[in-house]
């Protein structure tokens, strides 16, 4: 598998999300998804990083991070940790349609957050597997637009990044 | 609280800084200034803090050139004890500062004004950046209310330099610079040195602050690893000690971190061969029999062959550079490979290593040296002589040489071997880039690290003057000799005003072959001799030289401020360098006017393997005996 999820703290200041897709371009690496938001420290950003690494070795790609003055740690989260992307979709759901629609909401557990005479907006949580089979589901009756989040993803388990018994990073040292 | 620095990131910082203070200290001795550097202020001026806070990292010069949105620093610069040495260009100042880097081991320091001034400095971190050489570069910056709007000489200088400086800062309050410039100075300094860039606006310059010193250095996410990992070292020593083909491959990080003594008795402990890269000319004395030379697209059959054929590569503060392996796939096939650098991103970059040492070198080195004693006392120690034997025919058989021009002009290889001998190995020489560069780095012999200085990395043409500039003022009392290619020199030889204004007497041999002699090679080489673009000297229809001299660079020279000298003839050389040697108050220019057709050999092709390398055109060395 080539898909790995990167889960990096770095310094919460201007300037460190074009270091970081700065960096990626630079070095010909492959972004799949980035997510940036706030964390529990409000010095601290955390970048969820969804990246091909077929091209170019992992470790070439977190340690020309981790040189970045910015970044604070990188742990690499595993199938099993909790891995999440947000959909919103516009479906056109006239009212010969709109039941077939809200059931299938139903069934991905979709929540309609718009709803007009034409289309209904749904909004989605998953992996990104579930969000995609969601898609195809809805398809036939027309997605008029869509907005798409990033991976965000935590570690599963009682241990954190920061703090005591923290997570073990990515290693620094060859 | 992860926001802190780690104690000993903390303490390595304060060693660092102290450590420049005294350096500076000493060379100022005799005028005490009237107040310490790091006394205290209120309602200051963000650019006298900015000044006050250079003075207390320990800055004697700063090669720069004012303009509108730095000019508030400008002001307090005046009265400082901090020199400020007027360039004529940007790129100039940002050269003489890696100079002056290279040639002391302290950071060198460029200033420059917002938009052009700024641009002016890119080619001169990005090449500080690709030889990893600490540099800090302070910009102006249009007014923080004008920013983002393309205001008048307005460049996002932040993130133009983001990928080719180590880290940099666009500082937007004034309480902040004290701060920023000690972390400026700390990470282009300490860990795997690089340029750093501060770029200050113009009212956080004028607005009024507090300065104290030291300020708490803020950088939680930096902790350099500088001690070796044991078990890694023990591992490799034990390598070390079995292997019957070994060869040490040192490169310019053995300079940088210092530990050419503990590198020198690590080479006798091993009785190994060595080769030592473009960047590490110096780091181990040319005249040790143990020195093959440098290895790479134009080193020595020797050193080429020896990585090639070696079963165990120890590299040193080197990177695998393709200049130096050649093709990748075939490079050094049979060698495992211990591979000690501070940068873990180099390890494993380029070619897998069995033993990763991160950490510094001249740590590492030690840490070795003392691993391998263990070794040879429990009687691990592989007999070498074999080995030697060949190392020795390859040397025997293709020593580096050259031939006379048949049109009996100048053979520049000459000029450049007569120059190294004549000036010495206390001299620092400062090359340009192209043929000239590589015969200085082959013909001179080099004893002593920081004598020889050159953009290896970037490959930065015009380099030689202003870095030679650089190297000068740092070390007033050596000898500074740039060799520079005709092509290189019409680049920055406008920095000799400034070398003949600020009493800052270089020497420059301008090896004027009247082309750009590298493409030329290139093109006589790969495209059939069609010399595309490449003839600098003016010539007739058919491409024939004219007899009149553009630009006329001993006229220039002196036009310039210089002295200015020709030299055309092989018996006029030895007298011209000893002439030039004698002068001491003026900047002198020798303009040696040389053949075109001189080529650098030996060579490997761009992409080829270092298995084809060539001794000479046509040349393909036969290493046959089949043992390895």
């Amino acid at each position: 598998m080539s898909r790995h999820t990167l889960s990096v703290l770095v310094e919460n200041k201007s300037g460190v999300l074009a270091r970081v897709s700065a960096l990626f371009s630079r070095r010909g690496f492959n972004i799949e998804s980035l997510a940036v938001g706030p964390t529990e420290n409000p010095d601290l950003s955390r970048m969820t990083i969804v990246v091909d690494a077929e091209s170019q070795p992992l470790e070439q790609i977190t340690k020309q991070l981790n040189k970045l003055i910015e970044v604070i740690k990188i742990v690499e989260l595993d199938v099993a940790s909790v891995q999440r992307e947000l959909l919103l979709v516009k479906v056109r759901a006239p009212l010969t349609d709109r039941t077939q629609v809200l059931q299938t909401a139903e069934l991905f557990r979709a929540r309609v957050v718009d709803v007009n005479t034409d289309t209904v907006t749904l909004e989605a949580t998953g992996t990104p597997d579930k969000l995609q089979a969601l898609l195809a589901v809805l398809a036939p009756f027309g997605i008029k637009e869509m907005a798409q989040s990033g991976t965000v993803a935590l570690a599963r388990g009682p241990r954190a990044m920061s703090g005591a018994g923290t997570l073990r990073p990515v290693e620094r040292t060859a | 609280m992860t926001t802190t620095p780690s104690p000993s990131a903390t303490r390595d910082a304060a060693a660092a800084l102290a450590g420049v203070e005294t350096v500076a200290g000493s060379v100022g001795a005799a005028e005490q200034p009237p107040r310490s550097v790091t006394e205290p202020a209120t309602g200051i001026t963000g650019a006298q803090s900015l000044v006050r806070s250079l003075e207390a990292v320990g800055v004697d010069v700063v090669f720069g050139i004012p303009g509108g949105a730095i000019l508030p620093a400008y002001d307090p610069l005046f009265d400082s004890r901090v020199r400020h040495v007027l360039v004529r260009h940007e790129q100039g100042a940002g050269h003489a500062a890696t100079g002056y880097a290279q040639a002391t081991g302290r950071v060198g320091v460029c200033m420059a004004t917002s938009g052009p001034g700024a641009t002016n400095l890119v080619t001169p971190l990005a090449d500080a950046y690709m030889d990893s050489v600490p540099i800090v570069a302070i910009t102006g910056q249009v007014p923080s209310h004008a920013i983002g709007t393309d205001a008048f000489q307005e460049a996002d200088i932040r993130g133009i330099t983001m990928p080719i400086t180590k880290h940099n800062f666009l500082v937007t309050d004034a309480a902040d610079i004290p701060q920023r410039i000690a972390e400026a100075f700390h990470l282009a300094a300490s860990g795997r040195p690089g340029p750093v860039l501060v770029d200050i606006p113009k009212d956080v310059l004028q607005a009024t602050t507090d300065f104290a010193w030291p300020p708490r250095m803020d950088l939680p996410g930096y902790k350099p690893t500088t001690r070796p990992h044991g078990k890694q070292v023990r591992e490799a020593a034990a390598l070390l000690a079995g292997a019957s083909r070994p060869v040490l491959y040192v490169g310019g990080g053995v300079i940088k971190a210092g530990a050419t003594e503990e590198l020198a008795e690590l080479a006798e402990l091993t009785g190994a061969p060595l080769v030592t890269t473009l960047m590490a000319r110096g780091a181990f004395p040319d005249s040790n029999p143990q020195h093959l030379g440098m290895p790479g697209m134009h080193g020595t059959v020797a050193a080429v062959t020896a990585l090639q054929k070696a079963d165990l590569l120890v590299a040193l503060g080197a990177r695998f550079d393709d200049r130096v392996t050649g093709r990748l796939s075939t490079f050094a096939p049979g060698a495992q490979v211990v591979h000690a650098d501070i940068d873990p991103a180099e390890i494993g970059k380029n070619r897998k290593a069995d033993v990763p040492i991160v950490g510094d070198v001249k740590e590492t080195i030690t840490q070795l040296v003392a691993a391998l004693r263990a070794e040879h006392e429990a009687g691990h120690r592989a007999d070498l002589s074999a080995w030697w034997a060949q190392c020795d025919s390859w040397r025997q058989r293709y020593p580096l040489g050259y031939d006379w021009p048949e049109d009996g002009s100048l053979s520049p290889q000459y000029v450049i071997e007569r120059l190294g001998a004549i000036a010495g190995p206390d001299a620092i020489y400062a090359a340009g880039v192209g043929q000239h560069q590589m015969w200085a780095a082959q013909f001179i012999s080099y004893e002593k690290p920081a004598t020889w200085l050159n953009s290896g990395g970037l490959g930065t043409m015009g380099y030689a003057v202003p870095a030679a500039m650089g190297a000068k003022y740092g070390r007033p009392e050596a000898t500074v000799w740039a060799i520079d290619g005709d092509g290189c020199f019409q680049m920055t030889n406008q920095e000799l005003a400034t070398c003949a204004i600020e009493g800052i007497p270089i020497k420059v041999a301008v090896i004027n072959n009247g082309n750009l002699g590298m493409v030329r090679q290139w093109q006589t080489l790969f495209y059939e001799g069609r010399y595309s673009n490449t003839k600098l000297h003016p010539q007739d229809a058919e491409g024939r030289p004219k007899p009149v001299r553009i630009p006329d660079f001993v006229a220039l020279a002196e036009a310039l401020g210089c002295v200015g000298l020709r030299c055309e003839n092989k018996d006029d050389v030895d007298a011209v360098i000893e002439k030039a040697m004698a002068i001491d108050d003026a900047p002198v220019v020798i303009d040696f006017v040389v053949g075109h057709d001189a080529q650098v050999w030996p060579m490997v092709a761009a992409g080829a393997s270092n298995d084809d390398i060539l001794a000479a055109r046509d040349v393909r060395p036969v290493f046959g005996d089949g043992q390895v």
